[in-house]
C-alpha cells in the first residue's frame, strides 16, 4: 500500500476545501438555511406533523442530505476532473499508484469534505429548528456511507466528463430532481400509490429515509433494506470505477 | 554497461486507428544520456508515455532496471522520473506543495531536507511559497523537473525539457543533466534542438513514422555520417564548373563566387590538393577558404529526408 501517495493527495485536496472554503462550506450552509427558513419557518409552521414530527424537524434530514449528495458528487467529480483538465493527471498515471489508492485519496477527501458540509448544517439547523437524534451513530453512519457513495459516484463522472458542462449536468439534471422528489421534503407514503413504487426505483429515497429513521425512528422504508440498497448502489460505482481502470477509459490512450 | 531499459517489439496502435509505434525494439544503457529524435508526430513521447504507463501497448514488452513494466509496476515507477513536453501544474499551489505531492505520489515520505535540495539545485528555493501562476515560463518548467526529480529516480525522461526556455537556462540544464548522469542517473530525452542532443548524448536514437530506424553512439555516428565541405572564396566570378574537375563532389555557388568541395575525412585521399593543383592550372585563384564539419543536425536532416 502506497500510504504516502494516498496521505501526499489527501492533504492536496483539503487544502483545496480551505482555499475556497467561501464556496466549500459557506454556499451549502447559507442555501440549506434559506430552506429551513422558507420551508421550516415560514411555510413549515402551516403543516401539520408528519409522523408524529414537527414539519420544520421533518425537513432537517432531507435537507442535510440534499447538500451532501450534492457536495459529495461534485467534489468527488472535481478532484479527478482537474487533473485531466490541466493536465497533471500524467503524473498519477505514472506513480506507483493502485486503482483503490487513487481512490482512498480522492474519493476520502470527498467524502471528508461532505461530512464535515453535513455536520456543519446540522449544527445550523439546530439554531432554526429543536430535533434530536435519536441514533447518533446510525446518524454518522448514514453520513459516511452516502459521503462515500456518492463521492464514487462524483469521482465517476469526473472521468467521464470532458468539459465543465458536462461535470455540471448530472447534478444539476439527475441527482437535484432525484433528491427533490426523495422524500427530502415530504414522507413518500403521503404520495399515491402509482408514485409511491415509482419512488422505489430513486435510491435517494433509500438514503433520506434511513437517515431520517436514525432522527426520529420513523421511515418510509424498513431501516435493513435502506442500509442494503445503499450498499447495493456503493457496489455498482465501485464496480463502474474499475472497469473504468481496467480498461483506461477516458484516462488511459 | 547493463541495459536498464529494453523495449521489445512494441507497437501502439490507437483507437482511431493510427499507428503510432511499429515493432519498436530499444535497449538503453545504465548511466548514459540517450537522445531519442525524430520529426513532431513520429512517436517520441509515445515511445516515452509507454515506457512510464502512460499510454498502454497493443502488444510488446518493457522491462526498467530487469522488471517487467505491467507486472511490477510499483517497482519501476518508483524508479522512474517523467518531465513531459506540456508545463501541467495546478496553477493555484505553491511550489512546494507541487513538488512535495509528487515525492509523496512516488511513494517516498516526506522529507523537507529533499526537497530543499531539488529545489535549490534548480534555484527554485526562494520561490517555493509563490503560487505556480506567478512564475515564469522557464521557471515552470523548472518545477516539472523539480517534480520528476523529488523521489530519486534512477531513470529520467526529458521530453524536449527546453523547449521555449531561454538560452542561459538551456545551458543550466544541460548543466543539471550532466550532474545527474555522474550520479548514476540514466537520462532519455527527446528534443528539437538537435545541438542540443550533440553537446549532450552519449547514443542517438533516431525514431520516424512510429519505427526506430538507427541507433548509433553519438561519435561514431558523426564520424560514419559526417562529412566535411572546404569553401573557396573565389576572385573572379564563374560562370560554370569547368568539365571534368572533382566530379560531384564540387559545386559552384549560385552567386558564382564560391566553390563548395565535399569531401570525406576518413578517405584516404581527401583531394584538396588536387583540387588545388587543377584550379591553379585552369587559372582559377581563390582568396579564401574555410572547412566545415557536418553538425548532428546535418546528420538529421539527411536521414530522416532520405527515408521519408
Amino acid at each position: 500500500m502506497n500510504i504516502y501517495a494516498i496521505r501526499a493527495i489527501y492533504k492536496v485536496e483539503m487544502a483545496r476545501f480551505r482555499r475556497s472554503i467561501m464556496q466549500s462550506l459557506l454556499a451549502p450552509v447559507i442555501s440549506t438555511s434559506l430552506y429551513f427558513i422558507v420551508f421550516g419557518s415560514a411555510i413549515g409552521s402551516r403543516m401539520t406533523d408528519i409522523d408524529g414530527v414537527t414539519y420544520a424537524a421533518f425537513i432537517v434530514p432531507g435537507l442535510t442530505m440534499l447538500s451532501v449528495l450534492g457536495q459529495s458528487v461534485s467534489n468527488g467529480s472535481f478532484g479527478i476532473y482537474m487533473q485531466k483538465f490541466v493536465g497533471t493527471i500524467y503524473e498519477m498515471l505514472s506513480a506507483p499508484i493502485s486503482t483503490i489508492e487513487i481512490l482512498l485519496s480522492y474519493v476520502g477527501a470527498a467524502a471528508t469534505k461532505s461530512v464535515i458540509i453535513g455536520v456543519v448544517i446540522l449544527i445550523t439547523a439546530r439554531c432554526f429548528v429543536t430535533f434530536n437524534v435519536a441514533h447518533p451513530l446510525w446518524m454518522l453512519a448514514f453520513l459516511v456511507l452516502t459521503s462515500v457513495t456518492f463521492s464514487l459516484f462524483g469521482f465517476i463522472i469526473g472521468v467521464w466528463a470532458d468539459n465543465f458542462e458536462k461535470l455540471q449536468i448530472i447534478p444539476l439534471m439527475v441527482i437535484t430532481p432525484l433528491t427533490f422528489l426523495g422524500g427530502s421534503f415530504y414522507s413518500i407514503n403521503m404520495l399515491p400509490e402509482f408514485w409511491q413504487k415509482l419512488s422505489l426505483f430513486n435510491p435517494v429515497v433509500y438514503l433520506v429515509s434511513g437517515f431520517r429513521w436514525s432522527f426520529y425512528e420513523t421511515s418510509d422504508i424498513n431501516i435493513g433494506v435502506s442500509l442494503g440498497m445503499t450498499f447495493v448502489f456503493m457496489l455498482i460505482c465501485l464496480i463502474v470505477i474499475s472497469i473504468i481502470f481496467k480498461t483506461g477509459y477516458k484516462i488511459k490512450n | 554497461m547493463d541495459n536498464i531499459i529494453t523495449v521489445k517489439n512494441l507497437n501502439k496502435t490507437y483507437k482511431t486507428g493510427y499507428v503510432a509505434l511499429k515493432n519498436v525494439n530499444l535497449e538503453i544503457k545504465r548511466g548514459e544520456i540517450f537522445a531519442l529524435l525524430g520529426p513532431n508526430g513520429a512517436g517520441k513521447t509515445t515511445l516515452i508515455n509507454t515506457i512510464c504507463g502512460i499510454v498502454k501497448p497493443s502488444s510488446g514488452t518493457i522491462t526498467a532496471d530487469g522488471m517487467d513494466i505491467v507486472s511490477d509496476y510499483r517497482k519501476v515507477r518508483a524508479k522512474i522520473g517523467l518531465v513531459p513536453q506540456e508545463l501541467t501544474n495546478d496553477m493555484f499551489e505553491q511550489v512546494i506543495n507541487v513538488v512535495s505531492l509528487s515525492r509523496g505520489m512516488f511513494g517516498k515520505a516526506p522529507d523537507t531536507a529533499v526537497l530543499e535540495k531539488v529545489l535549490k539545485a534548480l534555484s527554485l528555493w526562494d520561490k517555493r511559497n509563490n503560487k505556480i501562476m506567478t512564475l515564469s515560463g522557464g521557471m515552470k518548467r523548472r518545477v516539472m523537473i523539480a517534480k520528476a526529480l523529488s523521489h530519486d529516480p534512477v531513470i529520467l525522461f526529458l521530453d524536449e525539457p527546453t523547449a521555449g526556455v531561454d538560452v542561459a537556462l538551456r545551458r543550466d540544464m544541460w548543466d543539471m543533466v550532466r550532474e545527474l548522469r555522474k550520479s548514476g542517473v540514466t537520462v532519455i530525452l527527446t528534443t528539437h534542438y538537435i545541438e542540443e542532443a550533440q553537446e549532450m548524448a552519449d547514443r542517438i536514437g533516431v525514431i520516424q513514422k512510429g519505427e526506430i530506424i538507427l541507433v548509433e553512439d553519438k561519435n561514431t555516428l558523426m564520424r560514419k555520417m559526417g562529412k566535411k565541405q572546404l569553401t573557396l572564396s573565389l576572385t573572379t566570378k564563374q560562370n560554370t564548373l569547368p568539365s571534368d574537375l572533382m566530379g560531384n563532389q564540387l559545386e559552384l555557388s549560385a552567386d558564382g563566387m564560391q566553390l563548395i568541395y565535399t569531401f570525406d575525412t576518413k578517405a584516404e585521399h581527401t583531394g584538396i590538393a588536387e583540387l588545388i593543383r587543377k584550379l591553379g592550372g585552369l587559372g582559377i585563384d581563390f582568396k579564401d577558404l574555410h572547412t566545415k564539419e557536418s553538425s548532428l543536425e546535418d546528420i538529421f536532416v539527411n536521414l530522416v529526408g532520405s527515408k521519408a
